[in-house]
């Protein structure tokens, strides 16, 4: 993939967090809690990985440190 | 409850501290000089990814966050956990858009949003517009720091408004010896101590409470008539575009993007859009906490008949944690709300000096004047925040912040936008703008808050049955979206319709011209 492609991945921690229809219900639970909120505290790591990944990936020698 | 004499000495005690701190930065990585405002108000435009992580969360999840968002489940809910998507997605959101706003401004040596606004568009109204609009959305958000901090003192039953004016005088004279090199090294103890708080409460407080289950049981029975605890057909879109407005609007925030600009490098800002979100796993722990009250039937402290739902997480700690713990996490919420005034205040004075004082009172002010007004201008951008706290009804500030989060918002054109394309003409951005602006006000203004005894201002919430029947889209009758989302989008919209018009006539004239 093209250098800059990888910045549409971007598009996933940013709509999935935005449909209600995913979270907005009661079971299953997990540890107590409602899958309202153990679910889009799990947002965090997804939104997490895939930031890590855009960046790995669409680092260029300037970032590097030294590069500047 | 008893007396809180061991809260208040550990309290104070933690807060001498780290004011000593607030002074000693002037010396930390020490500058050549400190007059000159990319070291007063930029802190060198060194830091690396540690400090910027330290520095940004520090600044982005203030105190009044820290009480506020747990008191909104206590009142409302699942409403009140919009805080949690908003936080998420406002990194992934903001990746290309922060990483680009380094570049410019690092190339062009600009200090503030505006600056860069004034370079891109070439309009120097159009900059003073947008200085305007961060200086007036910012005010409010420090003075709210203050409610934070009030917070606490009413928790520990301390009287009297002098140890907020102490507070803020002691912060006002570091930041004005300091500069933005003091809220960076005290973040670092303020965003520990708050770590540290935060996970030791969700791990003690449920196990006291009977565990999770029993807390979220306690909330399904004090929300039973409503099912609160869930969102139903008719808030989904309001914490939709609640998340998603909110998420676009705070890296517009002129203290956001001080943080930001004051990183090192363009890689430092980058990894970091992946390193913010542990923030966010913490306001989500932090938004529980008002589950947790309700379950250990905490009720809000009372003051001149008034309950104020902000106390609800200090009164919880005070009930539930040792005494000493519990003056550890009050001065935790304390620093908390010392971190982002302080760097509100900066960037609030440097879009004064910047755009205001450089760009119409002396056009050719030294770096050493700039620096110069920026620090008289913190000071008097700090007492104007106590003095509206103090001398006005702090539900004023309230309402004033709500209002700033929707006109902040309005600057997304001018600063996001057109950083990525030459093609918006001046003049669409600043008609998109005044549409914009116009829109939030007269729709915020007809939000009622009959709690509250309010007739306008009262929420961000507009329901959507004021204009047309919701049925016609197949939406529940009592849906509401967020004020600042509809705004925008008119602002946009406007903003391009402009653009097409203006640049259709200009292409015309230089086609007459040729």
């Amino acid at each position: 993939m093209a250098r800059r492609g990888w910045y549409w991945l971007l598009l996933v921690p940013v709509v999935v967090p935005l449909l209600p229809f995913l979270y907005n219900a009661d079971e299953p639970r997990l540890f107590g809690f409602p899958r309202f909120y153990w679910l889009q505290l799990a947002f965090i790591p997804l939104s997490v990985v895939v930031t890590l990944i855009v960046y790995r990936r669409t680092r260029t020698p300037a970032d590097e440190p030294g590069g500047e | 409850m008893g007396t809180h004499t061991t809260e208040i000495i550990i309290a104070v005690a933690v807060f001498g501290l780290v004011s000593v701190m607030g002074f000693v930065a002037s010396r930390w990585r020490r500058p050549t000089t400190l007059r000159h405002l990319d070291e007063w108000g930029l802190g060198g435009r060194n830091f690396g990814a540690w400090i910027t992580w330290f520095l940004v969360g520090g600044d982005l999840y203030t105190a009044y966050t820290f009480v506020a968002v747990p008191a909104l489940l206590f009142g409302a809910g699942a409403m009140g956990f919009f805080a949690v998507p908003y936080t998420i997605i406002v990194y992934p959101l903001v990746f290309l858009f922060l990483s680009r706003l380094w570049t410019v401004a690092h190339e062009g040596g600009h200090v503030t949003p505006a600056d860069v606004v004034r370079a891109r568009s070439g309009s120097a109204t159009l900059a003073l517009l947008v200085a305007i609009t961060g200086i007036v959305a910012t005010m409010p958000y420090i003075a709210l720091q203050l409610v934070g901090i009030e917070a606490v003192l009413k928790a520990m039953n301390v009287p009297g408004s002098w140890p907020l004016i102490a507070a803020f005088a002691v912060l006002a004279a570091y930041t004005y010896q300091s500069g933005l090199r003091a809220p960076a090294l005290i973040a670092f103890v303020k965003d520990l101590l708050i770590y540290v708080i935060i996970i030791v409460a969700v791990l003690w407080i449920p196990a006291k409470l009977g565990g999770w289950g029993a807390i979220f049981g306690a909330a399904e029975e004090k929300f039973a008539a409503t099912g609160a605890t869930l969102l139903n057909a008719g808030n989904q879109w309001q914490y939709v575009t609640l998340a998603l407005g909110s998420a676009l609007a705070l890296f517009l925030y002129p203290h956001s993007i001080t943080g930001v600009l004051a990183s090192r490098s363009r890689d430092v800002v980058r990894r970091n859009m992946a390193a913010l979100p542990a923030y966010s796993l913490l306001l989500g722990l932090v938004a529980l906490l008002g589950y947790m009250a309700i379950a250990a039937g905490v009720t809000p402290v009372v003051t001149d008949g008034k309950p104020d739902a902000n106390t609800v997480v200090p009164v919880l700690f005070d009930r539930m944690f040792p005494d000493w713990l519990a003056g550890v996490a009050f001065a935790a919420i304390g620093i908390g709300a010392l971190v982002p005034a302080a760097i509100m205040s900066i960037a609030a004075a440097n879009l004064f000096t910047r755009n205001i004082f450089k760009e119409y009172l002396k056009r050719d002010a030294t770096p050493a004047q700039e620096a110069t007004v920026s620090k008289v201008a913190s000071l008097v951008v700090k007492f104007g925040a106590v003095a509206v706290i103090l001398l006005v009804d702090p539900q004023f500030s309230i309402d004033l912040q709500l209002i700033g989060g929707v006109i902040i918002l309005q600057t997304l054109p001018a600063v996001g936008l057109a950083l990525f394309s030459r093609w918006w003409h001046r003049w669409g951005l600043v008609a998109g703008w005044v549409t914009g602006m116009a829109l939030g006000t007269w729709l915020l203004y007809q939000i009622p808050n009959p709690a509250i005894g309010h007739k306008h201002f009262g929420g961000s919430a507009f329901p959507v049955k004021n204009w047309f029947d919701p049925g016609v889209l197949g939406l529940a009758p009592n849906t509401a979206v967020y004020v600042g989302f509809l705004a925008v989008i008119a602002n946009i919209v406007v903003a391009a319709l402009v653009t097409v018009a203006a640049r259709s006539a200009g292409g015309h004239a230089q086609r007459v011209r040729t």
